[in-house]
């Protein structure tokens, strides 16, 4: 499955990208609007763009009132990202989207490096919804931690469905004359292709260590680059950066994809599903080869 | 709105600025004051350029070379090839009676094509430095002047007037003609509404300038 990560696509505005995928992602919702953060927000760097957004956004109650209804009106399923301060945000937003038929899944944003980190863990939070809702809850984790194995063990215990990696990490541009920082609040979130490496370990780490479906993310921009993920132990890709560059890309990655698969002889893109954990297919190409290096 | 693989017609300097005429294809040259995003050769990202010109079967753009971005776009050639995705965003309102054109610095790029749309009405503009003032030629029936002179001092009473300039200019314009229509600029990532980063408040409200603008009413 193809989604777009959350926070890159507006599906209201740009509906005919969102139905170019299989499910679509809203913009994290937190219990109360938000403005956002100061600009600048955006800014490129050599192999990736910063964001500072700060989680902007409508908030619960405009969401269910206006967005939603416009939204269900896509006909393509619905993932709802949710985010907030303490755990009780979490668990309010995702009671009320618990009967809300559109609704398909719920990731819950425990990771997003532009606002202060809730204080309660990432296992409180997956807990507390849990509790919230029937609904499928996919836990987004940060890669910027010590050992992501065992906050993904933590989440699966704590009754998460499923995994979405990565998020963002912390990143800072100076602009090259003033040697001040270019966004408005200092720092922003890394996007972009150098993010693809420290996905693919992620995924990996976390495939082995629970064996979670997850949603791959992280710098892709072509179908090899998602064949990788996969291959990796994502079960589904997010497209998140390259939209901005390319609203195309949703059609185009996912021909990509399943001509990659066809290269490797394999009828469906599925088959590559951690074939990067097997053992190596022909000599000299295993994973801990230095001399391949 | 689509996103075509274009060509590169001609690539003319013009003082520091440099006029990128692309080959039009498909693409709907919209209305003046809307934009493009062009593939920028190199970069991850595109970068959103105002139509300056739409003769038959082209687009030109009138850009800046100031950050790698913009570079790599003044240095394609023609024959050069680049994605190009457009046109985005809202222009200007061209129902009025008696429109001046205002413009500083590289924000005169959407004037022309403006100035061809309303009949070519008078405008005025203002540069850093002769160099940059050769640009003022692009635009019909305009008046040039060169700081320390600042274009706002140049604006009559009583006009409908359209502007595009850096933001100190577009704010003193709204303080003298708060009628005016405002082109703003803001750094953007897609241009279609997806990324927020060109998100502004207005009226207390957040607006994203690549939807909602980038062409504003001043009050």
């Amino acid at each position: 499955m193809l989604l777009n990560a959350s926070g890159c696509l507006d599906g209201l505005t740009a509906p005919d990208v969102a139905r170019s995928l299989d499910a679509f992602v809203t913009k994290t919702v937190t219990p109360l609007p938000r403005e956002g953060n100061t600009p600048v927000r955006i800014a490129e760097t050599d192999v990736g763009m910063l964001n500072s957004i700060g989680l902007a956004n409508p908030g619960i109650d405009r969401f269910l009132t206006r967005s939603l209804p416009q939204l269900a009106e896509l006909a393509v399923p619905l993932w709802v990202s949710v985010g907030g301060f303490e755990t009780d945000d979490y668990a309010e937003i995702c009671l009320r989207l618990d009967d809300q038929a559109e609704v398909s899944a719920i990731e819950l944003n425990v990771s997003c490096p532009n606002v202060e980190a809730p204080a309660e863990s990432t296992a409180q939070i997956v807990a507390a919804a849990r509790l919230a809702t029937r609904k499928p809850l996919w836990a987004k984790l940060s890669p910027a931690v010590p050992d992501i194995a065992e906050v993904a063990r933590a989440a699966q215990a704590a009754g998460a469905d499923g995994l979405s990696l990565v998020n963002t990490i912390r990143g800072l541009k100076l602009d090259e004359r003033t040697l001040r920082p270019v966004l408005g609040p200092g720092q922003g979130g890394l996007s972009g292709p150098a993010l693809k490496p420290i996905a693919l370990a992620a995924v990996a780490t976390c495939y082995r260590a629970t064996g979670m479906p997850i949603v791959g993310m992280g710098g892709v921009e072509t179908g090899q680059d998602a064949l990788e993920l996969i291959a990796a132990g994502a079960r589904h890709v997010a497209l998140g950066t390259v939209l901005f560059a390319d609203p195309t890309a949703p059609t185009r990655v996912r021909e990509e994809l399943h001509a990659a698969a066809a290269q490797h002889g394999w009828n469906a893109y599925e088959d590559a599903y951690g074939v990067a954990h097997e053992q190596p297919l022909s000599v000299g190409t295993t994973l801990d080869d230095k001399s391949s290096l | 709105m689509r996103r075509e693989l274009r060509s590169v017609v001609a690539n003319e300097k013009m003082g520091p600025y440099t006029l990128l005429r692309v080959d039009r294809g498909g693409l709907d040259a919209g209305v003046p004051g809307q934009f493009f995003m062009l593939e920028a050769p190199g970069r991850l990202l595109p970068r959103p350029m105002s139509v300056c010109f739409a003769p038959r079967g082209e687009l030109a753009f009138l850009i800046d070379a100031i950050g790698p971005g913009t570079k790599a776009l003044c240095a394609l050639e023609a024959g050069d090839g680049l994605h190009v995705f457009g046109p985005l965003g809202n222009g200007f309102d061209l129902v009025l009676d008696r429109p001046l054109l205002v413009g500083g610095g590289i924000g005169i790029a959407p004037l022309p094509y403006l100035s061809e749309a309303l009949g070519r009405p008078p405008a005025v503009l203002g540069f850093r430095s002769d160099w940059h003032a050769q640009a003022a030629e692009l635009v019909p029936n305009a008046q040039a002047c060169v700081e320390p002179t600042l274009v706002t001092e140049l604006i009559p009473a009583g006009m409908d007037v359209l502007a595009c300039g850096p933001e100190p200019m577009l704010e003193a314009v709204r303080t003298r003609a708060p009628n005016a229509q405002l082109a703003w600029e803001a750094p953007m990532a897609c241009g279609y509404g997806a990324c927020y980063g060109c998100a502004v408040e207005i009226d207390g409200e957040l607006k994203r300038l690549c939807v909602e603008g980038p062409v504003l009413r001043a009050a």
